[in-house]
């Protein structure tokens, strides 16, 4: 080593730096390669494989044809691929509007100038570190034998039996804990952002006589725009892929009433036979999704610029 | 803080008092429901218990093998880390000094457009793979956190090394240092806090992950602690004193390590999400 180095000492003091380049270039080749071809060989070829089942019958197993475009014909008409579709946007436009607009306001409220500030920041963010199953199977059991004991003593019928068990009802509960866990890290986002704003603005709002609502809307709000925008698209981007809370809460359940998209492809595909069926329902998720995030940071961006 | 010379507005305080209950609570509840008896719990949800029924622990350890479990979590959340810090910023480094270079540039671009891929649309092929490779197991899963990591983590490494300034390695470099030299000893300690925001968030997800174990992971005696906590639900759905000690033993590593670590969690989750 230290003979290599002796050599090239004096070559580089003397500047030949196109020398030097060529040899650290190789160094750079090799240490991205190796990852370029694992990330292909278990990530992107699984992808393609992914893709071209799509294309077939596969089960999962033994022999199987090209169908052509049949799996996705298929999916349009499949009324139980549609209804996880609609549960899915239903679920998590719902939850992104509510994750943020609670995020928001507790951002807000722990950006103020409030006691215990640090011990409350260390308890709202408390949820993000937990298990998402876990925390699901915790309310899985409040929402079967708290909730409805709390409604007898009420005396409302509507609480007083496990909403998880009533299909109209299931997504309910489904929303509670993801937001309830979700909203976390929302929160920490949002004041992060709350505290990039110079407090002079509104100290000359207070001098211009504004009101709270008048400085939230002209001030607050304006200046945390793109922080708006990473928690609108990152929580969308979460709630359509929905998982393990619909795991921990319903199993997809009563019926077929609260099964999303993920959990359709993951149960469908493992132990329904429907390998090649599923795959083509995932990649056109995959297409929903880029399409969802893209339409959404464009639309969030302008209005950034107009406010 | 600029307000702190002002009083403590005590109804905002109160009201995220109230607000952080519904956060305590759930987990209050956890706590009480496994430390009593069946009995104890029929009578009364919230109460405290009478007694600490402890018992409830080591029964659920011996049902839910706890330990074998909590082994093989540790061994797949810490050797995880371990190597996605030191390989992943590797690779984020190699592309961050080279973004002059179209090849480097495009790889950038591959590895953030992963990022838009959602799982489903590998999870399929990727089982058949790791089962037809005997990557079933723990191995297989620290495997893939450490490579499905890339995306994400690329992206937050290569704008913070874009940050730093070239001289600093330029000097090493005349020094003969290597570009691997410069890279150890000179740019990763320079990373620490992006080190810190990685480590946490990779940490997190590791230990917490149900989807990728449920689907790779095929023997139960390779089963991580969610996993565990699924198979369990499943067989033992009526005991819920035992169910929610089993319950707290999964969460309560995380929660020690949020207790001692709070400040620093807090601040690099919020550095890799802002750059994210």
């Amino acid at each position: 080593m230290s003979a290599i180095t002796e050599d090239r000492r004096p070559s580089t003091v003397i500047a030949s730096p196109p020398k030097r380049r060529r040899r650290s270039d190789h160094t750079y080749l090799f240490m991205a390669l190796p990852a370029v071809i694992l990330f292909f060989v278990f990530h992107t070829y699984p992808a393609i494989q992914g893709i071209i089942y799509s294309f077939t019958n596969f089960r999962g197993y033994g022999d199987y044809d090209f169908v052509g475009l049949r799996n996705y014909l298929q999916v349009f008409q499949d009324e139980r691929a549609l209804a996880a579709y609609r549960f899915t946007f239903l679920f998590a436009i719902l939850s992104t509007v509510l994750v943020n607009f609670i995020a928001l306001t507790i951002a807000i409220g722990l950006n103020s100038n409030i006691r215990f500030r640090n011990f409350l920041r260390g308890i709202y963010f408390l949820p993000n570190i937990l298990s998402v199953l876990i925390v699901g199977f915790i309310f899985n059991y409040l929402f079967a034998n708290f909730m409805p004991r709390i409604g007898e003593a009420l005396g409302v019928a509507a609480l007083s039996r496990n909403i998880l068990g009533d299909p109209q009802l299931a997504w309910v509960g489904i929303i509670f804990v993801a937001v309830w866990q979700a909203a976390a890290f929302n929160i920490i986002l949002y004041l992060a952002g709350l505290q990039t704003i110079p407090y002079d603005l509104y100290e000359s709002a207070d001098i211009d006589g504004a009101g709270p609502w008048q400085k939230f809307r002209n001030i607050t709000f304006p200046m945390i725009a793109p922080f708006f925008t990473i928690n609108m698209v990152l929580a969308m981007k979460g709630f359509l892929q929905v998982f393990d809370q619909i795991v921990a809460l319903t199993g997809g359940g009563p019926g077929t009433s609260t099964e999303s998209v993920s959990y359709l492809i993951y149960r469908g595909g493992f132990d329904g036979g429907q390998f090649a069926y599923q795959s083509a329902n995932a990649v056109l998720f995959f297409i929903v999704l880029v399409v969802i995030s893209v339409a959404q940071t464009r639309f969030l961006q302008r209005r950034e610029i107009e406010a | 803080m600029n307000t702190d010379t002002k009083r403590p507005n005590w109804p905002v305080t109160l009201l995220l008092i109230l607000g952080a209950l519904t956060i305590l609570f759930p987990l209050y509840l956890a706590v009480v429901t496994a430390l009593k008896t069946p009995q104890e719990l029929a009578a009364s949800l919230f109460a405290l218990p009478t007694s600490f029924r402890w018992e409830n622990f080591t029964e659920a350890i011996r049902l839910t093998n706890f330990f074998t479990a909590f082994r093989t979590s540790a061994l797949v959340t810490v050797t995880t880390v371990v190597l996605t810090l030191i390989t992943n910023s590797l690779v984020a480094y190699a592309i961050a000094r080279n973004q002059h270079k179209r090849f480097f540039r495009y790889l950038y671009y591959y590895f953030i457009s992963a990022l838009f891929i959602p799982f489903p649309i590998i999870m399929l092929p990727v089982v058949k793979q790791t089962s037809a490779w005997g990557m079933d197991n723990p191995y297989g899963l620290i495997f893939l956190y450490v490579v499905y990591g890339l995306a994400f983590n690329i992206f937050v490494y290569v704008g913070y090394i874009k940050s730093i300034p070239r001289e600093v390695e330029e000097a090493a470099l005349i020094d003969g240092a290597t570009t691997w030299q410069t890279f150890w000893k000179i740019i990763f300690p320079l990373l620490a806090p992006m080190n810190a925001t990685v480590g946490i968030l990779t940490c997190l997800w590791a230990w917490n992950d149900f989807l990728l174990p449920l689907v790779i992971i095929s023997d139960p005696e390779f089963a991580t602690l969610p996993l565990v906590q699924y198979i369990f639900q499943g067989q033992f759905s009526t005991n819920y004193n035992l169910a929610f000690a089993s319950y707290l033993m999964t969460l309560a590593p995380m929660v020690v390590v949020y207790l001692l670590a709070q400040r620093w969690i807090i601040s690099g989750v919020t550095q890799g999400a802002v750059k994210g």
